[in-house]
């Protein structure tokens, strides 16, 4: 007999499990605590925006890196190595569909998604083969985790250089996805909505594979006692590399949208990108996909609001984020249970 | 006695560098209730953890329905149809009780492919289950959490069931709760080898015996006979079984 289990009517009179609003609250204080410091609610707005396409980029980028973190206890320091990866493969791929996309409107469009497919794709495929070379011999080794995949994104860096060459190279927007939208003062970007759009989506993703998936629920449930999942039958090694390929290709994915956001790439860009992810995974707490998500939006809203408010303290204001969390939820937004 | 379904032949296991089981040589017949019992430390734990696969044999033989296991990996063992319950429960917290019960069914994509025939059995077993099916399992009390721990055991049909001390830390009302579930499945022919300190429990449930010290296996035999048998009991567990009473 296989029917749904009726909830008890007992249920009813059962205290629901309350959801933790608090990092929530913080975000809205964050956000509507800057519209009195900025005073203009058009640059507000603008802003804003600016921040939250930031954040979820961000949250694309450092997604797949918490739950490595989360699930197999591997400090991934080369994860920046495929944002570079992308965001290069991006310049090949746009490249070679120069011609087509040139045709304006959906072509540069299409460009744009193939460009991301095959990000991807190369992403995922090298982080296969960074998994099995130089992750897999020392898992539970902390200190060696972080020398080796540091020395691992080097290699990846010097790599792309002889490629792609050492220079800068441009990565502009397509001209469908230039120009902004003006409410009131308000300038909001095109690129910055899709970005939005696709970073939304990729969390809406995250959040059904994790709650609604028999994979979901094992990735879950590894996050927390891997030991356990096995004594289940379940081959965890198996989850790791799928997990460890669909985060670095999220991680390709974001280097695309980052070099887009900048509108160039450089065989260093990982490395800056690497910086704010270790951060955003901290907030968040480690293992969090949710956590990840609030502290990447914290994270890109508090670098817009202080490069506006206090430009020469912008690059300290996510450090003092950072601390400011820590000090309030040493373990961090979300943090998981069990570790 | 049945035949065995489970044996353990000179197993010594290592935990980096120190040296844990010595030679254990035990066995579980099929259907029946084997209680492994011993002071702390004695290597009871390290045991169970041994015939999982979550510490490698460094010797010896485990045998599971005469095909030796050793050197197999935990999913594969598990697989053959071995449930383990740990001594901490090895509960995931922060998923609903239901998702705890829907991952241990190994062939349940998700809460409609639960046997729900089986599913009500274990409700009868432990109704706290369904009362909290949809409340994250860290906020169950500790005896709820260990009903949930011999639940994922059950959820499935399983040849063998290793339990480490379920009555640990527990009140007198819960373990005997746990005591009326074991009963039944040991009514329903489950073989069980159980892990446990609490000799009224043990006295209880068991079938078979085997007493561990100092990492080896000290007495083997029915417990009956060491129920019987207050010497015995001094002299392997240092208690008298009229002293618990």
């Amino acid at each position: 007999m296989n029917t749904a289990v009726a909830a008890a009517p007992e249920l009813r009179q059962i205290p629901k499990s309350s959801f933790d609003t608090k990092p929530l609250w913080l975000l809205a204080v964050v956000v509507l605590g800057a519209i009195p410091a900025i005073g203009s609610g058009s640059t507000w707005l603008t802003l804003t925006v600016a921040g939250l396409a930031m954040g979820f980029i961000v949250f694309i980028i450092a997604s797949g890196l918490t739950l490595v973190f989360g699930l197999m206890d591997v400090l991934n320091f080369g994860h920046g190595v495929f944002i570079a990866l992308g965001a290069f493969v991006a310049t090949s791929v746009m490249g070679g569909m120069a011609g087509f996309s040139a045709q304006g409107g959906w072509q540069s469009l299409v460009s744009i998604f193939c460009a991301m497919l095959v990000a991807m794709a190369v992403a995922g495929a090298v982080g296969l083969a960074f998994e099995r070379l130089i992750v897999r011999p020392v898992y539970g080794l902390h200190l060696k985790q972080i020398l080796i995949t540091m020395g691992g994104m080097i290699v990846g860096e010097e790599i792309i250089k002889m490629i792609w060459g050492p220079l800068q190279i441009a990565l502009p927007l397509p001209d469908a996805l230039r120009g902004s939208y003006l409410i009131g003062d308000a300038s909001i970007e095109k690129y910055r909505l899709i970005a939005s759009a696709i970073g939304a989506l990729v969390f809406g993703a995250l959040v059904w594979t994790l709650n609604r998936t028999k994979i979901g629920l094992l990735i879950r449930a590894g996050v927390q006692d891997r030991e356990m999942v096995e004594s289940l039958g379940y081959r965890i090694q198996r989850l790791f590399i799928g997990v460890f390929v669909a985060g670095s290709a999220l991680a390709g994915l974001g280097g695309v949208m980052w070099g887009l956001y900048q509108q160039n790439v450089s065989p260093q860009i990982g490395a800056q990108v690497n910086v704010l992810i270790f951060i955003v995974i901290i907030i968040g707490g480690l293992g969090s996909t949710l956590g990840c998500f609030i502290g990447a939006l914290l994270v890109g809203l508090m670098a817009n609001y202080a490069g506006f408010l206090a430009p020469k303290v912008a690059l300290f204001s996510n450090i003092a984020l950072m601390v400011g969390v820590l000090l309030w939820r040493p373990q961090g937004l979300y943090p998981v249970t069990n570790r | 006695m049945n035949a065995p379904l489970l044996e353990l032949k000179a197993v010594q296991t290592h935990i980096g560098a120190y040296h844990i089981l010595h030679g254990v040589d035990f066995a579980v017949p099929e259907g029946e209730v084997t209680m492994l019992l011993g002071r702390n430390g004695a290597g009871k734990t390290t045991t169970l953890r041994t015939i999982m696969g979550l510490w490698q044999a460094s010797a010896g033989e485990v045998r599971f329905r005469g095909q030796a296991i050793q050197a197999q990996r935990t999913p594969d063992i598990a697989s053959q149809g071995i449930a383990y319950v740990p001594e901490n429960m090895g509960i995931f917290t922060d998923l609903t009780v239901k998702e705890n019960i829907v991952l241990a069914a190994r062939n349940a994509q998700h809460e409609g492919d639960l046997d729900r025939a089986r599913l009500d059995w274990i409700f009868g077993l432990f109704p706290a289950l369904q009362k909290f099916w949809l409340y994250p399992a860290g906020k169950l009390s500790g005896g709820q959490k260990q009903m949930l721990a011999v639940a994922r055991a059950i959820c499935e049909p399983r040849a063998l069931i290793l339990i480490d001390e379920p009555s640990k830390g527990l009140a007198p009302s819960i373990i005997q709760n746990l005591v009326s579930a074991f009963r039944e499945l040991k009514r329903q022919k489950t073989t069980i080898l159980l892990v446990e300190q609490n000799f009224m429990m043990a006295k209880a449930l068991g079938d078979q015996v085997a007493v561990m010290d100092n990492g080896r296996v000290v007495h083997r035999g029915a417990m009956a006979e060491l129920v019987e048998n207050e010497s015995l009991q001094q002299r392997l567990l240092g208690l008298s079984l009229g002293a618990h009473q």
